[in-house]
């Protein structure tokens, strides 16, 4: 197997290091790793999953907005950021593979190395405990 | 395709007494197939080199793995950069908003250097370089950013079966927290897999590195991990620390490599020292 670029080689080193979810995408959308935080989240170890493509991950997790209704593939920021290589954020609930329903809050953002190489994506999210 | 080395001591030129072995000038080697002539990085070795250099070579290619000034200081002293006659290459790393150009002028330029660029009777033709895989003459050159701080390239350059890995500055397992285990999460794998010759960063003992992590160099051990994952068939140990003496660095070999079984060949890089590949 090809060797990754550096950059990403190194967001996976800073995502595995963080206590906060990450997920790490290459340009075509296929998922390249989550950390520990995000197994916490998703329910699932990511050596259970190991890498999928964009329409695998962006409906395993069943996300759905407030009312209930689900999401398609497009409406997810890392889905929106992929396409747009733009920074994005959204919250909505996903299923976790334990069963347990979560609301998320996503932040994710390009990875462009230098000197204008788009790499992948990164998404950054946290539950949102409600009151 | 031939190799010279003409620098190999790491950080800062230490010549003296206690370096005759290894020598104390700092990156520089010397690539050469028939008519082509490769030069990869400007460190204080590159003046030697530009003596010895033959009289009827019209141009040259300046390799610059990156712009740390030990693998810049020697270029003002370049001969053939006086030389009308003599078309001077410089290739080196891109970044996102300054130029290779603008950043080599900082170091063509006064307070740092009395002569600027433009002065020069020729002026050198500036590539930038990435990720990138291109043809010199006869010899395939491929280069991606390894991790080290600041834009750095490694340069792998192949003539027909006959693979030469450079990458004198590099701190494997910065990014690499299962190293060496997995190759497709490893800096510079594709650099190096396979190679006949891979010259190395190894300025560390691994005790030094410790407490030098991020400082952007490898551990002798580190090195020869990554040797052995990469599959290279012969390995030379590049960027001794400036403050290692022929003694200590004999030491690093008897204590790292004499009497231990290696699945490729594994000797410490001195100035002067000539591979042959092909």
């Amino acid at each position: 197997m090809a060797q990754q670029p550096l950059e990403l080689i190194l967001a996976r080193q800073f995502a595995d290091s963080l206590n906060i979810a990450v997920f790490l995408v290459d340009p075509a959308g296929n998922l390249l790793f989550y950390n520990e935080s995000a197994e916490g989240i998703l329910g699932i170890r990511f050596s259970e999953t190991g890498s999928m493509p964009v329409n695998e991950w962006s409906s395993v997790f069943t996300p759905t907005d407030v009312q209930g209704k689900r999401l398609p593939p497009e409406g997810l920021p890392l889905v929106q950021t992929l396409s747009t290589q733009k920074p994005a954020q959204g919250s909505f609930y996903i299923e976790s593979k334990k069963g347990q329903r979560y609301l998320i809050t996503v932040n994710s953002f390009p990875i462009s190395g230098k000197p204008d190489r788009y790499l992948g994506a990164m998404a950054l999210f946290w539950k949102i405990e409600l009151p | 395709m031939k190799i010279t080395v003409w620098g190999c001591r790491g950080s800062l030129p230490s010549p003296g007494p206690e370096k005759i072995i290894y020598g104390g000038n700092t990156s520089c080697v010397q690539v050469e197939l028939k008519n082509t002539l490769i030069v990869l990085d400007g460190g204080s070795g590159i003046q030697r080199l530009g003596s010895h250099i033959n009289r009827d070579i019209t141009e040259v290619h300046i390799m610059l793995s990156h712009l740390h000034i030990d693998h810049t200081m020697g270029l003002g002293f370049f001969l053939p950069l006086y030389n009308p006659n003599v078309t001077v290459h410089m290739w080196g790393p891109a970044t996102s908003e300054e130029s290779l150009l603008q950043r080599l002028r900082r170091y063509f330029s006064p307070p740092l250097f009395p002569v600027r660029l433009s002065e020069l009777p020729k002026h050198p033709v500036i590539h930038e370089l990435h990720d990138s895989t291109f043809d010199i003459g006869e010899i395939n050159i491929k280069t991606n950013y390894i991790c080290h701080p600041g834009p750095t390239l490694g340069f792998r350059l192949q003539y027909k079966d006959s693979v030469f890995a450079y990458m004198p500055d590099h701190e494997i397992p910065l990014g690499a927290p299962n190293f060496p285990n997995e190759p497709e999460w490893t800096s510079g794998y594709d650099i190096a897999k396979d190679a006949d010759l891979l010259f190395h960063d190894s300025q560390y003992r691994p005790a030094e590195y410790a407490s030098r992590v991020g400082w952007g160099h490898s551990s002798i051990e580190d090195t020869l991990a990554f040797a052995k994952l990469c599959r290279v068939k012969k390995l030379a140990l590049f960027h001794h620390d400036p403050m290692h003496t022929d003694v200590q660095l004999n030491q690093l070999h008897a204590d790292f490599i004499a009497n231990r079984n290696f699945d490729f060949e594994v000797g410490l890089c001195a100035e002067g020292n000539v591979y042959e590949l092909g």
